[in-house]
């Protein structure tokens, strides 16, 4: 009975560390650089820095692998092996104090350990970090805010939110991201798994990480440092665009907002309903620089930092009562009867 | 097993102590103004396992709402409140008071003294302790009163700046939880220095500071250890209280302050305090393992080496908690070096343990199920920790459920794990009865299948790019099933610690006699009446060994001719 | 459970264990030691970083009041000895003595805040340096004012007969302390009137 137990218990041990082991590493061969997959597993990597140390990730995987199937393996013998039995309760084992060779040979081969594991990881932190920034890389400046995210494109004279559009970098034609983090507020974090590992937007601090995504598409991520009561919902939805899809979409949003005479009503609402102190929107009197630049809204297909998908419904419901979607956003609920409303949605589902 | 013919040393009276039965009020005085270190140590842990229950139950409400993608169950205010007071709960009202009981409980036991070095400071330091749990639970219903969930602190147990200044948390939940943890921290500085003077000053005859059993070495590296975190936590904390009263600017980024320094002076606590828990964990499988194996400690000065070596190197990693923060190439690379380091001494420590029992004639009781638990489960910790201490691994793992994972099998899978081996173990000697072993070995199974069940999934979940402090999450991610098994092993774990309880209150009662010896252990506290008589031993004991009781028990074959 | 073979009881070696007085105020000191680490990392860290003035320029270095506090050192040190020797009237003199200085140096602390608060309108709100000057001067200040509690209350027993070559160990204790606050002062000192200005 009790030899059945303690089987069941190797067998768990067995199990768990074939889990332990395999999941990852075959998570882990799947780690050149592949198509947007809409997850964000760390092993679904786009970019250089995501590949590499999805790579970096497979050695250690590797050694500690190894580490744990011997270390676990002594143990398993040991716990099976050495157990009392009914027979010999009277009698003491051989007492053993210790002996200096033996503590000697398992200090030596940790240190060895440690210094191989240190040396594969300082390069990737060099490579990574320390990468010679080209020419032509495409600056955004990224602005955490509670709970959304401020992009800007000072080369391009673009601001937007929420959505950040990058253009695709091949081998063949390198075209990386910088982008340059900072905080309005309190400290957030930028994480897309797929392009890379996080880093912290810091106010008074300024970071920088780079990207260069080399398929089109949509990835997500979110922010990844607490930040306050929406932090859940502070999402990154970021856009790789072609070529050509990203030079149009940077012509559009250089263009200041559409004035369509139907709507001037919910404009008016817009710009004397305190709208306006809090949102820019290019082209009119509203200059806010509180929350997201709305001068393209319907070029997004989120709202509220992903929180709401962009549809006229979405947007009254949103713009009617905020904390319907994101309780505690910093976003008030302006009290509009459901004329202004009206008005005001058909006025912003023309800002394209 | 209980062996009660044992010539037990001239450290005993004739008769066993009288328990005088008085009423209700002067039982209770008796327990408010003892000075007694065993008393002290058994307030310290009851205190610590009722805060357990609350913290636990705080963890199952966490789990609840985020077993299903875009759960509605709390509301973002309560989740944040409730993950900042269950971290918060864990580790100051849980972790550190328990830990110090038991340090309380055995040292001067263990050294062979009557009591602590200081005994009215060891209460203060308790009760103080006690005021500061209080004082943040009372953050619930003081404030603003009961609307919602109180006035809770909500800015996660690590309070980054400058999320605490009064413009984004408005509120008092980041003075009581300031102010709490500052209580805390003198309550816990007086302790350390007690628990340090009784080390070095009250050893009895014979106990030079190598015959020392490692328990006692480790909560001295402990004590050490908390002397220089502690103070640094309630230096920041006291700069937080400034900036948020007096208008100062030591975190205000919008007067040239920084919000990194407060990152940094925390973790130059947060890191070293998770050694500070983790020590005495140690502590405890460094006592249950050989008895539980027949063998003696294999390599004591090698473990003695690598505890005070740990808790050098512990001090200058704390930057392995901020590899995102922007540090450059060269710091990074630093502190990639310095955790890596860590692992040799911890590697060390597993070695040793693995060679006690090799060789030995391993009882598998329930003490030795929990400290084999342990040892599996602290292997695999010290893995993952290896994993981030990588660095370009860790900007993609921080502050995800992998990291939350990696510090639950420190916590759960290695601390709690000797906590309830240790309370197994020391119970007899406390109440002088047997825990159930029955329920016992359910406790072990289900916890440990619970716990596997929970924190294994959540490694899984974390590389699948989800992250820490989220109230929620979208169906589109693909993190649902996952988390709902995670949710089921959290109740496991739940339904084994309501055994655990029971255990505890029932074999208070009606459980077997224990004797003053029922494990055949071989330290000086097995020595004396169980519960022992307030004065631990009539006369000072006098030791020739690391294992005096062995000595006693082997008269032919006694540990001084090798030592 | 009636027979009690004893341990070997006779334990001819000599065994010496360290005073747990000396053992415990050495634990304290550097408990607080690193509490003083974290305020002068920071007075460093922000030295030049405040975004409006008043600057470190306005400080005068208090050399009177810095000369008072340790040699103060000195003479606890000298009522040490006497208490060793049991000679109270001297150990009475070096105490008051002590107690005289330390009051000094608070006195000095205190007209140098008024200066500061009244005639260069700076306070611990004003800037960064205001938040991390008072804060560094006033931990230290508080020490000195705790430390000045105790020696008073031992002046106080010795005043009214109750302290005698007895408490010699406890009153070394005690000048741990003091002597602590006046090493402390010496890298405040230095951090805030040398490095700092």
């Amino acid at each position: 009975m009790h030899l059945r137990g303690r089987a069941s218990f190797i067998f768990r041990i067995a199990v768990w560390s074939m889990l332990f082991l395999a999941i990852p590493a075959v998570l882990c061969f799947a780690a050149e650089p592949t198509q947007p997959t809409g997850r964000t597993n760390i092993y679904d990597t786009s970019t250089t820095p995501a590949a590499e140390i999805a790579h970096l990730s497979v050695f250690v995987l590797l050694i500690t692998g190894a580490i744990f199937v011997s270390v676990a393996g002594v143990l398993a013998y040991v716990v099976i092996r050495f157990r009392a039995h009914k027979n010999d309760e009277a009698s003491e084992p051989p007492q053993i104090y210790g002996s200096t060779q033996i503590e000697l040979a398992w200090t030596v081969i940790p240190v060895i350990i440690v210094v191989v594991l240190f040396l594969t990881t300082a390069r990737i932190i060099f490579a990574v970090q320390d990468a010679p920034k080209p020419k032509d890389a495409l600056d955004v400046t990224v602005v955490g805010h509670q709970f959304w995210w401020e992009y800007r494109y000072p080369k391009l004279g673009i601001v937007t939110a929420n959505e950040l559009h990058v253009p695709v970098s091949t081998a063949a034609e390198p075209l990386p991201t910088y982008l340059k983090l900072l905080s309005a507020d309190v400290d957030h974090s930028f994480w897309v798994p797929q392009l890379g590992g996080k880093t912290d937007l810091i106010p008074n601090h300024v970071n920088e990480m780079w990207i260069d995504p080399s398929h089109a598409g949509l990835y997500l991520g979110q922010c990844a440092q607490f930040c306050g009561m929406e932090h859940a919902k502070m999402l990154i939805r970021v856009y790789v665009d072609s070529p050509e899809q990203f030079a149009a979409w940077v012509k559009d949003q250089q263009q200041a907002a559409v004035e369509d005479p139907a709507v001037a009503a919910g404009r008016h609402v817009f710009q004397s309903q305190s709208c306006s102190s809090c949102h820019t929107v290019r082209g009119t009197t509203a200059k806010g620089r509180f929350g997201p630049d709305l001068t393209h809204l319907m070029s997004r297909a989120t709202l509220a930092s992903g929180a709401a998908a962009n549809t006229p419904a979405d947007l009254r419901e949103w713009i009617k009562d905020p904390d319907a979607f994101k309780p505690g956003c910093l976003m008030p609920a302006m009290q509009l009867n459901d004329q202004q409303l009206n008005e005001l949605v058909a006025y912003l589902t023309t800002l394209h | 097993m209980a062996d009660q013919t044992l010539p037990v040393p001239g450290t005993l009276d004739v008769t066993p102590p009288h328990h005088a039965e008085g009423t209700f009020l002067e039982w209770l005085h008796d327990w408010v103004v003892t000075v007694d270190h065993k008393k002290l140590g058994i307030l310290y842990i009851v205190y610590a396992i009722c805060f357990l229950a609350v913290a636990g139950t705080e963890a199952l409400y966490i789990r609840i709402q985020l077993a299903v993608p875009d759960n509605k169950f709390l509301s973002p205010e309560v989740y944040n409140r409730l993950f900042t007071m269950h971290g918060t709960t864990m580790v100051f009202l849980v972790g550190m008071p328990i830990l110090f009981g038991f340090a309380n409980y055995l040292v001067p036991l263990m050294v062979g003294a009557r009591d602590m070095a200081f005994p009215r400071l060891n209460a203060f330091s308790f009760w103080l302790t006690a005021f500061g749990g209080l004082m943040l639970y009372f953050s619930f219903i003081g404030g603003f009163g009961l609307y919602g969930a109180g006035n809770a602190p909500d800015v996660g147990w690590f309070a980054y700046a400058p999320l605490t200044a009064k413009a984004f948390s408005p509120g008092n939940g980041v003075d009581y939880w300031a102010l709490a943890l500052i209580a805390m921290g003198f309550g816990t500085l007086g302790t350390a220095i007690n628990i340090i003077a009784t080390t070095l000053c009250m050893r009895c005859k014979g106990m030079t500071l190598m015959r020392m059993p490692l328990l006692v070495w480790l909560m001295f590296v402990t004590s050490g250890l908390t002397l220089v975190t502690i103070t640094p936590l309630t230096a920041a904390q006291v700069m937080l209280m400034i900036d948020r009263y007096l208008g100062g600017h030591f975190f205000d980024t919008q007067a040239g302050g920084s919000a990194v320094v407060w990152i940094h002076f925390f973790w130059i606590f947060g890191h070293p305090e998770v050694y500070v828990l983790v020590l005495p964990a140690f502590a405890i499988a460094n006592e249950i393992i050989p008895v539980f194996s027949r063998k003696a400690i294999f390599g004591y000065p090698a473990m003695v080496a690598a505890s005070v070596g740990i808790g050098f190197v512990s001090l200058g990693v704390w930057a392995h908690h901020m590899f995102t923060v922007g540090m450059t190439s060269v710091e990074n690379a630093f502190f990639v070096l310095s955790t890596m380091l860590v692992g040799i001494p911890t590697g060390i420590k597993i070695f040793n343990w693995l060679a006690t029992m090799w060789g030995g004639k391993i009882r598998f009781a329930t003490p030795m199920l929990f400290c084999t638990g342990f040892l599996l489960q602290f292997l695999v910790a010290g893995l993952t920790g290896i994993m981030l201490s990588v660095a370009p691994w860790n900007w993609q793992l921080h502050n995800s459920y992998f990291v939350i994972a990696h510090f639950h099998y420190v916590l759960v899978g290695a601390i709690v794990f000797c906590i309830f081996a240790a309370i197994y173990y020391w119970y007899p000697k406390a109440t002088g009865h047997m825990l159930s072993e029955r329920l016992g070995k359910w406790h072990f199974w289900l916890f440990a299948l619970g716990f596997h069940i929970t924190f294994d999934t959540m490694h899984f979940v974390g590389i699948m790019g989800m992250p820490r402090s989220i109230y929620t999450y979208g169906a589109d991610r693909g993190w649902g099933t996952l988390n709902m098994v995670i949710t089921t092993g959290a109740f496991v774990q739940g339904i084994a610690v309501l055994i655990f309880v029971y255990n505890l209150i029932v074999s208070y009662f009606k459980g077997q006699e224990a004797g003053n010896d029922p494990w055949d252990a071989w330290t000086l506290e097995w020595a004396t009446h169980s519960p022992p008589p307030e004065y631990n031993f009539a006369t000072d004991p006098v030791v020739k060994s690391r294992r005096p009781l062995w000595d006693l028990k082997h008269p032919e074959d006694p540990d001084w001719k090798y030592e | 459970m009636s027979t009690i073979p004893a341990f070997e009881a006779s334990y001819n070696e000599p065994w010496h264990l360290p005073s747990r007085g000396k053992v415990g105020m050495f634990s304290l000191i550097i408990g607080e030691s690193a509490l003083f680490t974290i305020f002068v990392v920071a007075y460093i860290f922000y030295i030049g970083k405040s975004l409006s003035g008043p600057t470190p320029e306005i400080l005068s270095v208090p050399v009177f009041s810095t000369i008072c506090l340790l040699s103060s050192s000195f003479f606890i040190w000298l009522a040490e000895r006497a208490i060793e020797k049991n000679d109270m009237k001297k150990f009475m003199l070096w105490w008051s003595t002590t107690i005289a200085l330390g009051l000094i140096f608070i006195v000095d602390t205190g007209i140098e805040w008024h200066k500061l608060i009244y005639g260069e309108g700076l306070t611990i709100s004003t800037n960064l340096f205001g938040t991390t000057f008072y804060s560094l001067v006033g931990l230290h200040a508080t020490h000195v004012v705790l430390g000045l509690i105790m020696l008073s209350l031992v002046l106080v027993f010795t005043l009214t007969g109750h302290v005698s070559e007895h408490h010699a160990e406890r009153i070394q204790v005690l000048s741990l302390y003091w002597h602590f606050v006046d090493a402390v002062w010496v890298v405040v000192f230095t951090v805030v009137y040398i490095l700092g200005r």
